[in-house]
This record gives C-alpha cells, structure tokens and sequence, in this order.
C-alpha cells in the first residue's frame, strides 16, 4: 500500500498496567485515593460526602455519554427515586442502612430498565428529550405520591447502625461507609468499561452500524449500560439521604439532571477522573459561595459557557490532552 | 485474469446450483421517491457478483436491503434457502452475511487489534459479562494478529484504528470482516477514493479472500470489476438494466448508453476496458 506518504507508524496506545489502568491512570487514582483517605482529617465529613455522593453520581451518568455517547437528560430521576427509596426503608421499615442504599440503587435501577426501554429507541437530541419527558414524569409522580410527602420530602431519616454495629451517627465513622461505597462505585465503572462487554459498548459509540454488522444487537448493550448507569446514580442519590437524613424534590428535579451534564462536561466527557474533579469543583462552589445566593447559578451558568467555547474537554481533558496521557 | 474469469463463469452457468442471496421483487421507497425498483438479483454460491451502475443507482441501498439496514417496502429476500426480510441486521451477520461500508468503517478509538478482536469475540456470544476482565479476550490476541498479518497491518496492532491512513483502514475492514469467518460477503466500494497502488493490494486481498466464499460487491473501477466479478449487474435508477460476465454486459448498447453517457468515445472505452 501507499507508503510514501512519509507516514510512520501510528504511535502505539498506551498499554494497561494493571487492572486495566494505565501507568498515568494509575498514579491519578493512587493520588485521588490518597485525597479520599486524608481529607476528612482537614476539611468538614459532610462536605466530603456530598462531594463523593455527586462525585459517584457523574461517574454513573459519564458511563452513557463518556463510553456510548448517549446523553441523558433525566438522571436526575435515578438519584432522587434512589434518596426516596432509601429514606423510606429507614425511615418507615426501619431497614438498616446498608440494605436501605442497596434498595435505592436496585429501585432506581429497575426506573431506569423501564426508562431505558423507552428511550433507546431514539438517538442524539431525541434521546435526551425522551430521557427528560420521562425524568418529568418521575417528578409529578414524586410531588404527588405520599411516601414521599410532597414539598416537604422525607425528613429526619435515620443514619442508623452499619452491619448493626458502626454507629453511622459519627460523621467520621459514615464518610468511611460513604468513602467505600464511591471508591467501590468508581471501581465498578472503571471494571464494566474494561470488560468484554465495555470493548462492545465502545465499539457501538464509535460506529454503530459497523458493530451491528459484526453481529451486536446495540440496544441490548444500551440497555444494560443504561440499567447500570441508573443503578449507580441510585445508589449516590441514596448515600446522601442517609448523609443529610432528608431526600426531597431537589434531587427528582431537572435541575439536578442538568448538574451532572455540568460537573461531567466541565471535569471532562469520557474521562475516567473528569466527572470526579467536576463535581468536586461545582460542590465546592456551591457550598463556598452559597453566600452569593442566586449568582451561583449564574457563576455555574457563565462556567458552562466557558467549557463549551474554551475548553471542550474539560478540565481533566485539557491536562491529559496537554500530558499526552489517557485519565 | 481474464482466464480465470471466464472458467470460473463458464462452471457456474453450466452448475444448477441454487442461489445463495436471491431477491424477488426488492423495492424501497423514499416518501415516494423509488430508490431500488423491482429488483430480481440472483449471487450464486463461490462466486464474486459486481453490482455497477452510476451515482444514485441505489447500489447502497440495495446493500442497506439486503442486510437489513432499512425495511423493504415490497419483495423478499432469500439467504442460504431462508427468507431474511424480517430478520434484524445484527441477525443477518449472525448467519454469516457481514457487509462493509462505503464510507470506511473502523472503531477509531480502539486499537487495531481490538477492531479484529471485536469480530473474533463474537464466537463467544453476546459479551454481556460487564464484571469480567478483558482477560478472555486475550485469547484472541494470536489470531487476530494472524489476519492483521494476512492484510499487512501486524505492525500496527498496537496503534489506534483512527490513526491509521485511509487505505489501510479498509484493509482493517476488511480483515475485520473476514474474522466473522463469513460465508457471504457484501462489499459497498472497498477502493473508493484509494491509490493506485492501494487499488492493486485491496484487489489482491479481495480475490484471495473470496476463496471458499461468497461476494457481492459496489465497485466503480471497471478494471476492478473485469478482474474480479464472475457476473454482474448493472443498476439504474433503481432498475436492472443487465446481468451476466462482464464480456457480455460491457457489450450491451443499453448498458455503455446508461452507464457512460452516449460519448461514444466513452462508451468504446467501456467496450475495450
Ligand atoms: N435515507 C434516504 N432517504 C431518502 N433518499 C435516499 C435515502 N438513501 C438513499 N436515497 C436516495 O436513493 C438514491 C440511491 O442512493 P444510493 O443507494 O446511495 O445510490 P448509489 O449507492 O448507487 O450511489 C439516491 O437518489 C439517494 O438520494
Ligand atoms: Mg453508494
């Protein structure tokens, strides 16, 4: 074939070092771990947590749009059913709070294998429509539905006892639960995109009619990657009913939806510790501004706009693209 | 090569072999407008059909049809003695029927290497295990670099699909296609926009691969088609206009009329290719 064309070959992928991280992935989780474990001795638990509960929460939602290009605009149904379910079960069943999350995510996750359903059928724009309508209705039902009391969302929910026998009551003993369970969630995504399956699903995102023709029904693989992706965004949303003890209509609402398009376009699509250091980023503004009141959202407003003109791939984007390194 | 051409022609008009890909009737409308009209299209088991024919004849439609990618809207189609119509495209390529692209069709992000692998990893079903480690994968490595080899591409493996040139993307296609082991293969201009130099190597591999296999393909260069195509058919406006060896279409007043336009410098050019 044409060689001419001074064409040299193409410089190799960076190769996997250990459980399918890179060298640089590697060094990046080994400092956010690092990051998870000495925080709490230096900066407020409750902060913390709700840094990792959205943290994990824009990893679930970056697993559709990062790895199969499908943006959903109705996560937001995921984690506020998932802090609802959960709350619930504390609450009024007294579930301990290990079960409590686990039902929020598993709750959430059947939402989303009923949403899912509906919404694969479209693709781009109409996909993310559909996802929103959906998420919608969601909301109307959380507004009317009485386990979840309306404006005043369930209040006082009960931390509980891990396993029966850690007192969650202790701020440091729950950002422990809470530090686990996003390190677990994280390590999960990294897993299910490195796997036989995830080699399928990127293929899907980068030409679907090519991985139809070698035989891959795509919708199937969306689907599960869908289930999975509301799963997971329960799971967050339930950790932080447990966090706060409340879950009300914030976190149904399609504002929240829109966040964590923000804090995983502004920490970088695709990339594994993108959605992390956005949502990190926006929580912290949200929690140190709050003073501003209603300019957060403003801020928050103008930071999108940023990200969109200046820095299309985001803040964790730009500095493997300027390291020459996947992160 | 115009030897080997016309023996193989001449065993299979004699041969009463039943079709391997028979149409009856195809027909796609596009809100009224008839993109691929009442065609009648017959490949016969180990042979290479060249489907010809101008811009907007509806040869990629034909191939949209025939691997499911759109609904007809009237005729059947028939594969190894199977009625397909209804079938879904990821199904077709289940039996055995993978098609390239006219535009070239890699996984740019993946490796080379994964492109092939994603073909050979279909043998072990869905891949459905998202809680697996690519570890099974790895038991593909050593043949998918034995077709890399094959097409010349072993020393990109490691490289991703999107960095490659655009000629040797098609020899990936075309080593991906042929990892599903197909027994039939459609191919939509695999030397569409290539070198000189490229045309002769895609040509190459195209013949020795055809090997034990079945082939449809688009193709523009005439010379391609008289050096590989044992029968083919002429497409215009959707309509057949031929069929047969190239010796006898290429001679059709009609076909040298459609295809080049009434030049009649052209058309010898046609009838001497
Ligand atoms: N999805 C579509 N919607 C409407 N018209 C189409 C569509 N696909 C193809 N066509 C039309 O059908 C005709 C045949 O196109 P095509 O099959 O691509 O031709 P060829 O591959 O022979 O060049 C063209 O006139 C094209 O504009
Ligand atoms: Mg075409």
């Amino acid at each position: 074939m044409a060689d001419g064309s001074g064409f040299s070959p193409a410089p190799a992928a960076a190769k996997d070092v250990l459980f399918g991280f890179t060298l640089a992935q590697l060094l990046a989780f080994g400092l956010m771990v690092a990051f998870v474990v000495i925080s709490p001795f230096i900066l407020y638990p409750v902060f913390l947590m709700n840094v990792l509960c959205f943290a994990l929460f824009a990893c679930a939602f970056n697993l559709l749009i990062g790895y199969l290009g499908l943006l959903s605009f109705g996560h937001a149904a995921f984690f506020g059913m998932g802090g609802y379910i959960c709350g619930h079960l504390a609450k009024v069943l007294g579930l301990p709070p290990e079960l409590a999350i686990i039902a929020g995510g598993l709750v959430a996750a059947a939402l989303g294998a009923g949403m899912g359903w509906l919404a694969i059928r479209r693709t781009g724009i109409y996909f993310a429509m559909v996802t929103l309508a959906l998420a919608q209705m969601v909301y109307f039902f959380c507004l009317q539905a009485p386990f979840t009391h309306g404006e005043d969302g369930i209040q006082s929910i009960p931390r509980g006892k891990l396993l029966g026998f850690f007192d969650l009551s202790n701020d440091f003993t729950l950002y422990w639960l809470v530090a686990g369970i996003f390190l677990a969630g994280f390590l999960m995504i990294h897993r299910i995109v490195h796997s036989p399956f995830g080699q399928v699903m990127k293929a899907i995102r980068e030409n679907e009619p090519r991985a139809i023709s070698l035989g891959y029904r795509a919708d199937d693989y969306k689907l599960i990657a869908f289930i999975l992706s509301a799963g997971l965004a329960g799971v967050a949303g339930a950790t932080k009913s447990i966090v706060f003890g409340i879950a009300t209509l914030n976190d149904v609402h399609w504002n929240m939806s829109g966040e964590v398009v923000l804090m995983t376009l502004l920490g970088g699509l695709g990339t594994v510790f993108g959605p992390v250091v956005g949502a990190a980023v926006i929580i912290t503004m949200q929690n140190y501004l709050a003073e501003f009141g209603a300019w957060v959202t403003v801020m928050q407003g103008g930071i999108f706009v940023i990200c969109v003109l200046a820095f299309r791939r985001g803040i964790i984007g730009e500095i493997a693209n300027f390291l020459r390194v996947r992160l | 090569m115009s030897n080997t051409t016309t023996e193989r022609t001449a065993g299979i008009s004699s041969g009463q072999q039943p079709a391997l890909l028979e149409t009856r009737g195809l027909t796609k409308e596009f809100r009224g407008f008839v993109a691929v009209s009442d065609v009648n299209l017959s490949v016969q088991p180990g042979t290479i059909h060249g489907l010809i024919g101008p811009n907007g004849a509806g040869k990629t439609t034909c191939f949209n049809l025939l691997t499911k990618f759109l609904q007809p809207t009237r005729g059947t189609i028939h594969y190894n003695g199977r009625n397909i119509t209804r079938m879904a495209p990821a199904d077709i390529a289940r039996l055995g029927l993978i098609r390239s692209f006219q535009i070239s069709a890699v996984f740019a992000s993946q490796t080379v290497l994964e492109n092939v692998r994603l073909a050979l990893q279909r043998e072990r079903g869905a891949s459905f295990d998202f809680w697996r480690s690519e570890a099974p994968l790895r038991a593909y490595n050593e043949r998918a670099m034995a077709l890399l080899e094959d097409v010349g591409l072993a020393e990109y493996a490691t490289a991703t699909a999107g960095s490659l040139p655009y000629g040797r993307k098609r020899a990936l296609e075309i080593a991906t296609t042929l990892a599903m082991d197909p027994k039939m293969m459609l191919l939509d201009e695999p030397t569409a926009g290539m070198t000189h130099a490229d045309v002769d190597h895609i040509v190459e591999l195209v013949k020795r691969v055809a090997q034990g296999r079945t082939v449809l393909m688009v193709e523009h260069n005439l010379k391609v088609v008289e050096g590989l195509c044992d029968t083919i058919t002429v497409l215009t406006r959707g309509r057949v206009l031929a069929e047969g060896p190239y010796a006898e279409v290429s001679r059709n007043p009609e076909v040298i009329a459609a295809y080049l336009g009434t030049d009649p410098e052209q058309s010898g050019a046609m009838a001497h290719a």
